[in-house]
C-alpha cells in the first residue's frame, strides 16, 4: 500500500477511535457546496498525480489529490476530455482563467456535478468507473476498475459520484474519457421561455448534435458538437445566428463555472433539477440549461416553496448558494422521503459507523 | 451440478402457502411441483433448484403484501423477470418463494417530448423500442436478448447490448426506478430529471441482481434513432489482428456505434442457422458500425476502413441498406443460439479486459480450448472489452461440465490479472459466485454485505447470490492455489 494510504488509513482510524471528525478537502473550491463543513481538516492534496493513462482505452486513474486542471491538460493533450465538463468553481474570477481553480478529481467526484454538456453526454457519475476507497474503518476498499463494463458487486464507485465525501475517503478513481468533438458550434435564437422549452424538448428527440444549451434572458444559445457535416446539417435546419468561437467559448465557460453575470450577487442560488418538460414556473430571474432539465433561481422565493415546485415536477431543488443561516434554517439539499432517508443512515453506518466522514455535508443527521 | 446454497433457512411452507393465499387472487400463486418445475433455473440450466412457491402478483399492492408475509415469516424471495439471465440470478431458492414479474407487462406512459417511457418491469425490452419507434425514438441498451428479457432484469444486472460503446449501458439509459424493500416499504430511486437529492442509490440498483430491492416501475430514457446507420465487416486471417484492429479503431479517435467480434467457430455455428451472409473462410470478422446523418456516416466510414485495412483486414464490406444491416447484426445477436444447436450445452463466459490485452487473451483461450479437450466459440463485445467465450460441453458426459466450468474459470481469474472484471453484464448470480474471490478481498465482499444489509438486513431478497460468503471465498481460494497456484490474485494484487 502506498506510504500516504497507510498514513491516510492510519488517521480516519484514530478518528474513529477517538469519535473524532474529519472534514475531507481537496481544494476547497467547493467549500460552499451542500451543509457546512464541520470537522479537523483532512487534506488530500497530499496525494496527487495521474496514475495511468492509456488514451487508446480511454480510461484514466488519478489520484484524489490531483488538480482537475492538470488532469484536463493532460487529456487534452491527446485530443480527449471528461466529456460532462465538471465545473471548477475554484478559478479567480477573471474570464476565461484556466490555471490555478484548486479543484481537485477527487472533489469533482465527491461533489459530482456536471457542466452545461452533461444533458447529452451523462454525469460525472456515467464516467467513474472505478474508485480506491478508505472506508471509515480505515480499510482501503478497492471496487470497479479500469474497464467500461463491470458488474462484479455493488456499483460502489457510482455511488461515491456526489456522495460528497459521506461515505468514504476516495483515494484514487479510474474515469472513462473520450476524445474531444471533432468541431464545434454556437448558435443563438432570440425566443422567451416558453418556447425555448418547447424547442429543447422538439429538438432532443431528433437526431441532432445537441451538447449544450442555456436560456437567459430572452436569448436561448445552443452548442452542437460533433462531426463537421452532422454541424453544418444541424444548423442548416436549426437556423440562428453563429456565434463566434471565441465569444462562445468564453460564454460556456461562464456559465460552466459560474462567473456568469447571472450568478453574481449575494442572492440565495437555487438548483432545480427538474424534467426538463416543465412549463416555465415564473419564479424569478432564471437561468435554464440541460434542455429544461436544470434551473437556476436567484432570491429567497421561501425554501418550502421551492421544494414543493420541484417535487411537483418530479425533481427537488437544492438551496446551492446562500447565507449559512438560510442553509442552516432550510438544508441545502431537498429532504429525504423516510423509506429513502433510513436507506441512506443504515449506508453510512455501513460505510462510516462512527460518523467520522464530513458530518453534516449531505444531510443534518449524517 | 448442483450449486449448494450455503444461506439457507428453515421453510415452512404451509405457513407461507396460507399466508400468500390470503393475499393473492387465485391463479397468482403456484405450489405444485409439477406447477414449479418451470421455474426451476434461468438461461444457466446447468443450475437448477425448485422453490417452495411461486408468486405471481399483478398490482404493486399484491408485490408489497407478498414481501410484508415473507419477511414476517423471514421466507427468501427471488424477484424473476424472464428468466433468460445467464448466472442463475433467478434460480430459486430451495427455502423460498419466487416473485415472478411476469405479469407487470404494461408500458404505462411514452413521453414523446420529454423522451422518456414509463414501463412496468416485466415488459420485453425489445417491445420498448416498438413503441417508441412512431416518434422517432428508441430504447438503447440492445442485450441480444431483446425479444425475451424483461426491462427489471436488464436494470437488475445492468445489462448491456451490441450497441452500448456509444449509448451506454442500462445504468446510463434509466432515469428512476419505483420499488419495493424486501420490508415491503415502497421507494423510488432517481427523479424525472437527470439527478435526484441524496446519494446515487439508483446506480446501485442497477446491477443489484434482485439482492436490494424489486423493482416495479422504470423510467428509461428514449434516444432519437440516428439517420442512418451502416455496419462495415472487416474480415481477418487471425483472430489477433482482428483484437488488435480494436484498439486501432478506438486509437483513431473513433466511437463506433457498435464494435463487435466473432471468431471462426462462431460465425460456422451462426450461418447455418441465421444465412447472415458472413464470409466462412475468415479466422474473425469485426462489426463496426458508424450511425448519424448520411454525411457524417459516409465520413465515419471512410476512416473506419482506412483504420481496418491498416490493421490487416483481408476483406470489408459495407451494408448496402437497412436490411443488409440488420441481417449481418441478426448473425451477432443469434450467436448464443445458433452455438447451443451445434453442441448438446455450453458455459458463456463474460469477462471485461482492457482491450489492448484481446489479443492476448484470445491466444490463451485457444491454449485453454487444447488443455481441457473442450470446443471454444467467441463472440465479444470487442469494443467494450467484454469478453463472451462459449465453451461447449455434453453434460452426459462424465466429467465435462467440471472440466468446462475449470476451463471457465481461469479464463475469468485471466480476466481478472489482465485488469479486468469476472462479470461485464450477465452478473454473479450463482456462476461466479466463488470467483469473486479472485477480484475482491475478503474486506471488500465484507463491505458488499454490509451495503446489502443497508437495504435487507434479514439477508431475504435473492440470499446467496452475487456477493459469496466469506466461508466461500476461503474455500474457493484454497482450491484454486491447489490447481492453479499462480492464477488466483492474493489479497495485495492492485487491481488499479
Ligand atoms: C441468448 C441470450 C443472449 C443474451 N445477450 C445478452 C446481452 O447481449 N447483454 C446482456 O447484458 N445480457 C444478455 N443476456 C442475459 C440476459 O438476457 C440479461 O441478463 C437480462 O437482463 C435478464 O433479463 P430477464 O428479464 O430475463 O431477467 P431474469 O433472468 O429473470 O433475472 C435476472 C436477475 O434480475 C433479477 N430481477 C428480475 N426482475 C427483477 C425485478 N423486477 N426486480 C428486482 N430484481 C429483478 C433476478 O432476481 C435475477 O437476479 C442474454 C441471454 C440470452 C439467453
Amino acid at each position: 500500500m502506498d506510504a500516504v494510504l497507510k498514513e491516510w488509513a492510519d488517521r480516519v482510524r484514530d478518528a474513529a477511535e477517538r469519535q473524532g471528525k474529519l472534514r475531507i478537502r481537496g481544494g476547497g473550491s467547493k467549500d460552499f457546496y451542500g451543509g457546512a463543513p464541520a470537522g479537523e481538516t483532512f487534506d488530500t492534496a497530499g496525494f496527487r498525480g495521474i496514475v495511468a493513462y492509456e488514451p487508446t482505452e480511454l480510461v484514466v486513474v488519478a489520484r484524489a489529490g490531483t488538480p482537475l486542471a492538470e488532469l484536463e491538460a493532460a487529456l487534452a493533450e491527446q485530443g480527449q476530455c471528461l466529456p460532462f465538463e465538471p465545473p471548477h468553481f475554484g478559478y479567480p474570477a477573471v474570464l476565461g482563467a484556466t490555471a490555478g481553480s484548486g479543484a481537485t478529481v477527487g472533489g469533482m467526484v465527491a461533489a459530482g456535478l456536471s457542466g452545461p454538456r452533461r444533458a447529452t453526454v451523462g454525469a460525472v457519475r456515467d464516467y467513474v468507473l472505478g474508485v480506491r476507497l478508505i472506508d471509515g474503518r480505515g480499510e482501503l476498499l478497492a471496487f470497479g476498475g479500469q474497464v467500461m463494463k463491470n458488474v462484479a458487486g455493488y456499483d460502489v464507485p457510482r455511488l461515491m459520484a456526489g456522495s460528497l465525501g459521506t461515505l468514504g475517503l476516495i483515494a484514487e478513481v479510474s474515469l472513462k474519457v473520450l476524445p474531444l468533438p471533432v468541431a464545434v458550434r454556437t448558435l443563438r435564437f432570440s425566443i422567451d421561455e416558453a418556447t425555448a422549452l418547447s424547442r429543447l424538448n422538439e429538438w432532443g428527440g431528433r437526431p441532432l448534435p445537441l451538447a449544450a444549451s442555456v436560456w437567459h434572458e430572452g436569448a436561448l444559445t445552443v452548442r452542437l458538437a460533433g462531426a463537421r457535416a452532422a454541424i453544418e446539417a444541424a444548423q442548416a435546419a436549426l437556423g440562428g445566428e453563429v456565434v463566434a468561437d471565441d465569444v462562445a467559448a468564453a460564454f460556456w465557460q461562464s456559465v460552466r463555472e459560474q462567473t456568469h453575470p447571472f450568478f453574481a450577487g449575494s442572492e440565495p442560488l437555487w438548483r432545480l433539477s427538474l424534467a426538463s418538460t416543465t412549463p416555465p414556473m415564473g419564479l424569478g430571474p432564471q437561468l435554464i440549461e440541460w434542455g429544461g432539465a436544470l434551473r437556476w433561481l436567484r432570491g429567497d422565493q421561501g425554501a418550502e416553496r421551492m421544494r414543493a415546485v420541484a417535487a411537483q415536477a418530479g425533481g427537488h431543488a437544492t438551496l446551492f448558494r446562500g447565507s449559512e443561516a438560510l442553509k442552516a434554517a432550510a438544508g441545502a439539499f431537498q429532504p429525504l422521503p423516510p423509506a429513502l432517508l433510513q436507506i441512506h443512515r443504515r449506508l453510512k453506518a455501513a460505510f462510516d459507523p462512527q460518523g467520522v466522514f464530513n458530518p453534516g455535508r449531505m444531510y443534518p443527521d449524517f | 451440478m448442483a450449486f449448494v446454497n450455503d444461506v439457507r433457512f428453515a421453510a415452512d411452507k404451509r405457513a407461507i402457502l396460507a399466508r400468500l393465499r390470503a393475499v393473492l387472487p387465485p391463479g397468482a400463486l403456484l405450489a405444485d411441483e409439477e406447477e414449479l418445475r418451470p421455474y426451476e433455473c434461468d438461461g444457466l440450466t446447468a443450475y437448477r433448484a425448485l422453490p417452495l412457491l411461486v408468486a405471481l402478483p399483478q398490482t404493486e399492492a399484491e408485490v408489497q403484501a407478498v414481501l410484508r408475509a415473507c419477511h414476517d415469516l423471514k421466507v427468501p424471495v427471488v424477484p424473476r423477470g424472464a428468466a433468460t439471465g445467464l448466472s442463475g440470478g433467478a434460480m430459486p431458492h430451495e427455502d423460498g418463494v419466487v416473485l415472478s414479474l411476469a405479469r407487470f407487462r404494461k408500458i404505462l406512459r411514452i413521453d414523446p417530448l420529454a423522451r422518456t417511457a414509463i414501463v412496468q418491469p416485466g415488459v420485453r425490452n425489445l417491445a420498448v423500442s416498438e413503441a417508441a419507434a412512431p416518434f422517432g425514438l428508441y430504447y438503447a441498451p440492445d442485450p441480444s436478448s431483446q425479444i425475451a428479457c424483461t426491462i427489471g432484469g436488464n436494470v437488475a444486472e445492468n445489462s448491456g447490448g451490441v450497441h452500448c460503446l456509444k449509448y451506454g449501458l442500462t445504468v446510463h439509459n434509466v432515469l428512476k426506478v419505483r420499488g419495493f424493500t424486501v420490508e415491503g416499504e415502497a421507494v423510488e430511486f432517481g427523479a424525472a430529471g437527470l439527478d435526484a437529492a441524496g446519494l446515487d442509490l439508483l446506480a446501485v440498483i442497477n446491477g443489484s441482481e434482485g439482492l436490494l430491492a424489486v423493482i416495479t416501475e422504470v423510467t428509461v430514457k428514449l434516444t432519437p434513432k440516428p439517420e442512418l446507420a451502416q455496419v462495415v465487416l472487416a474480415y481477418f486471417d487471425d483472430v489477433q489482428k482482428a483484437g488488435n484492429a480494436v484498439a486501432d479503431v478506438i486509437a483513431a479517435g473513433i466511437i463506433p456505434g457498435g464494435l463487435e467480434m466473432m471468431d471462426k467457430p462462431a460465425t460456422h455455428a451462426v450461418e447455418p442457422y441465421v444465412k447472415a451472409g458472413y464470409d466462412l473462410e475468415a479466422e474473425a470478422v469485426l462489426l463496426c458500425e458508424s450511425d448519424g446523418t448520411p454525411a457524417e456516416v459516409a465520413e465515419e466510414i471512410e476512416r473506419m476502413k482506412a483504420v481496418l485495412e491498416k490493421s490487416g483486414a483481408t476483406s470489408l464490406v459495407v451494408s448496402r441498406d437497412e436490411a443488409e444491416r440488420l441481417r449481418f447484426w441478426a448473425g451477432r445477436k443469434a450467436a448464443f443460439p445458433a452455438v447451443g444447436r451445434i453442441t448438446p450445452d455450453y458455459l458463456c463466459m463474460d469477462g471485461t479486459i482492457p482491450r489492448k490485452r484481446l489479443a492476448e487473451m484470445l491466444e490463451a483461450i485457444a491454449d485453454l480450448s487444447a488443455k481441457y479437450g473442450l470446443r471454444c466459440a467467441n463472440v465479444f463485445h470487442a469494443g467494450d472489452g467484454n469478453l463472451h467465450p462459449l465453451i461447449m460441453y455434453d453434460a452426459n458426459q462424465p466429467g465435462e461440465l467440471e472440466r468446462a466450468t475449470a476451463f471457465g474459470a481461469e479464463i475469468l481469474e485471466l480476466s481478472v490479472r489482465l485488469g479486468g472484471t469476472v462479470t461485464g453484464e450477465h452478473g454473479v448470480g450463482v456462476e461466479k459466485i466463488d470467483v469473486m474471490a479472485a477480484q475482491f478481498t475478503a474486506a471488500e465482499i465484507e463491505a458488499f454485505h454490509r451495503l446489502k444489509a443497508a437495504f435487507d438486513e434479514k439477508g431475504l431478497l435473492n440470499p446467496g447470490k452475487g456477493v459469496p460468503t466469506l466461508a466461500r471465498c476461503r474455500e474457493y481460494l484454497q482450491t484454486r492455489a491447489g490447481i492453479a497456484p499462480s492464477s488466483v490474485s492474493s489479497d495485495a494484487a492492485p487491481r488499479f
